[in-house]
């Protein structure tokens, strides 16, 4: 600081103490903090921050919207029913015109909030109600399967990393055939068995048709992705003098762990956290779609896309409102990482994903 | 070399073993529910649940029945449906396969090209318009739902343009290579496209930065003092360098593709692959042709990976000394 930068803030009649020499010496700043504030100034990822904002608190006054704004249950069909555009009061499920006249039209959208904003699906349920509580499972499975994945991931990586020798040669080889499995073939595999029984984990059961499956399955088949870099990072960590020196000075295999290989890997896995939410969100909407991911009668922007498969060309609002849902949160979410990952780890290298 | 490829090689039977291991623990070995009830299907009567139980000898235990799954998958082959009653599985695969790899090589041949294009032209012109543009469509690349853009895509060409712009595009399905060539390839054209377009914008992303450390290279400003046009230093001396890894990662989507997209695409436009019948079978629960799709599929993806990484190891001798 000059002479000048003081005078000026001292404007004013009091005399002010003499200034304090110029401190040379930069208080340096914790690699968290320093990355923080990386990020912050990374317009991108900031902007996404806040689409990613807007949709999850969007989605969240799900049940708000339903019960007071659009007055409508999202999961009751409503095959009967009646609504009043432009004071006409019409059929919710119009009888179709077009072919041979079999079958329904539900409603196009009519862009009021207060009554089929996007119009109705083939089961007359508003679309609308429907793409926020949809929004929600998905937004809700993509990250706890990503954080389950990551932390699965960190701890077979670290182990496979720090322990080497016979743990690393099962762990890895684990990693291997999982990786090399085709992950919606995998997830098909275990969704068509467990989605109909279930599934019990120790003191844990998971009941068929719920929520926690898809975000088990999905964050099981997504493991070797993250595991195998992170076991990496270990292996290269296990050669630096500063371990080293915790094992000479007696430190517990735990110990090292805690304090020596876990804040560096720690990184990586909070990089991955975004960009796996965004892979398993996809992931569980593709498995929607494939009617093995979220069971009816809950939705998820991949059920509804499958509802709209039929309407496609009649009603294609169904179709393309939960797309663009996907879609947005997606690059939202992969931008944001991309943020994470320059302010964190300039380095590491992802895979896209399907 | 040739000790690469056999220990490749070794490295893909023992998985490929251990992927039928895992298939089979999920199938038949998973605590809690009859196996047989759920493959013989929704509603099965007693003597099908007999047949079953007989078949994949419910009642040994387990080496035996994981010999007789591989027994009824490849050497005998006569694994039946329950759903679709006597339909053999196999045959229903081997039928399926011709499409969905049309689908998949042709996609493939699209996205390399335009990816390698796209990724050349944003190293060329870094820092202009371009360059984000091309970063901005890898980033949607790996956003956007394919089967929701195959959706969107019908809309398009056989709905709200089929009676003007996209007058020439066939309806959904699917016409043998052998039978109509043209026809064949106009069948495909959109699913192709489709698969392309994403995953084109991810390699463009991937060879643009390739190409960015490959030109700052020492041998790059080796060339340019020799006075060797901009252009053959970006086409022979960087781009070459830099499509090894991404031949490496091509090995893994292509298996991913076979495994995942392809099976979406193919449900979308009603290409009759091995994608659409898993779809069809899932929606069936028909068990058994969802058992056989999985496992060919995914003997089909490690196989191909190997074939993949030999590829590299003879593009990139460095390789084969891991």
């Amino acid at each position: 600081m000059t002479a000048t930068a003081d005078r000026k803030s001292s404007e004013g009649s009091q005399p002010v103490p003499a200034p304090v020499p110029p401190v040379t010496v930069v208080t340096s700043y914790g690699p968290w903090r320093t990355a923080l504030g990386q990020l912050r100034r990374n317009r991108a990822a900031m902007a996404s921050l806040v689409v990613f904002g807007v949709i999850l608190l969007v989605c969240l006054l799900a049940p708000f919207y339903a019960s007071t704004i659009a007055h409508t249950d999202p999961f009751a069909s409503n095959v009967a029913g009646t609504t009043v555009i432009a004071g006409q009061t019409v059929p919710v499920l119009a009888p179709s015109t077009t072919g041979l006249g079999l079958g329904v039209t539900p409603i196009g959208p009519t862009w009021d909030p207060t009554h089929y904003f996007l119009g109705a699906d083939g089961q007359g349920r508003d679309v609308m109600a429907r793409l926020l509580y949809g929004g929600r499972n998905s937004l809700l499975i993509g990250f706890f399967a990503a954080l389950l994945c990551c932390v699965l991931a960190g701890i077979t990586g670290v182990l496979a990393g720090y322990f080497g020798g016979i743990v690393d040669g099962v762990l890895s080889r684990l990693l291997d055939v999982v990786w090399a499995f085709p992950v919606y073939l995998l997830a098909i595999s275990l969704s068509v068995v467990l989605l109909t029984s279930g599934v019990r984990i120790g003191p844990i059961f998971i009941g068929a048709g719920s929520l926690w499956l898809p975000v088990l399955i999905i964050g099981i088949v997504y493991i070797p992705y993250v595991a195998r870099p992170i076991r990496g990072q270990v292996l290269a960590l296990k050669e630096k003098e500063f371990v080293a020196a915790a094992i000479g000075v007696g430190s517990s295999d735990l110990r090292i762990m805690r304090r020596d290989v876990v804040p560096n890997v720690a990184p990586t896995v909070v990089v991955f956290l975004p960009l796996m939410t965004a892979l398993s969100m996809l992931t569980e909407s593709a498995l929607s779609f494939l009617s093995v991911g979220v069971q009816p009668p809950q939705a998820s922007w991949g059920t509804i896309i499958n509802d709209g498969l039929n309407l496609l060309y009649t009603r294609p609002a169904v179709t393309l409102a939960p797309g663009i849902a996907i879609a947005l949160t997606a690059v939202a979410l992969n931008l944001f990482g991309d943020g994470i990952r320059e302010a964190l780890d300039p380095r590491a290298r992802l895979r896209g994903g399907p | 070399m040739a000790r690469f490829a056999l220990t490749r090689f070794g490295a893909a039977i023992f998985v490929l073993l251990s992927i039928s291991v895992l298939v089979f623990l999920i199938f038949f070995a998973n605590p809690g529910v009859d196996p047989a009830a759920r493959i013989a299907g929704r509603n099965a009567d007693q003597a099908t649940l007999a047949q079953v139980q007989a078949e994949f000898g419910l009642d040994q235990p387990l080496p035996i029945r994981y010999a007789l799954m591989m027994k009824h998958l490849f050497v005998d082959r006569d694994l039946t449906s329950f759903v679709n009653r006597g339909v053999l599985v196999i045959p229903q695969i081997v039928q399926a396969v011709p499409v969905t790899l049309s689908l998949v090589l042709g996609a493939a041949v699209i996205w390399m090209v335009a990816g390698v294009a796209m990724g050349t032209l944003a190293a060329a012109w870094r820092g202009r318009a371009a360059d984000p543009v091309i970063v901005l469509v890898g980033v949607v690349g790996v956003s956007i739902p394919v089967y929701w853009l195959g959706e969107v895509v019908n809309l398009v060409t056989q709905s709200r343009l089929h009676d003007s712009v996209f007058s020439w595009v066939p309806p959904l399905g699917y016409v043998p290579l052998t039978q109509d060539p043209a026809s064949w390839a106009l069948h495909l054209l959109f699913p192709w496209l489709t698969l392309a377009v994403l995953y084109a914008g991810i390699y463009a992303r991937v060879l643009r930065s390739e190409m960015m450390t490959a030109l700052d290279e020492d041998y790059v400003r080796t060339a340019r003092a020799k006075g060797v046009s901009e252009r053959r230093i970006l086409i022979t001396h960087a781009l070459r360098c830099s499509l090894i890894p991404i031949v490496s990662l091509f090995g893994l989507d292509f298996g991913a593709l076979v495994g995942g997209s392809a099976l979406l695409t193919e449900v979308v436009f009603g290409l009759p692959g091995v994608g659409r019948l898993t779809y069809t079978a899932l929606q069936n629960l028909d068990l058994p042709v969802i058992l056989g799709t999985v496992l060919y599929a995914a003997f089909f993806v490690v196989l191909s990976n190997a074939v993949v990484d030999l590829v590299y190891a003879a593009l990139d001798p460095r390789v084969r000394h891991v």
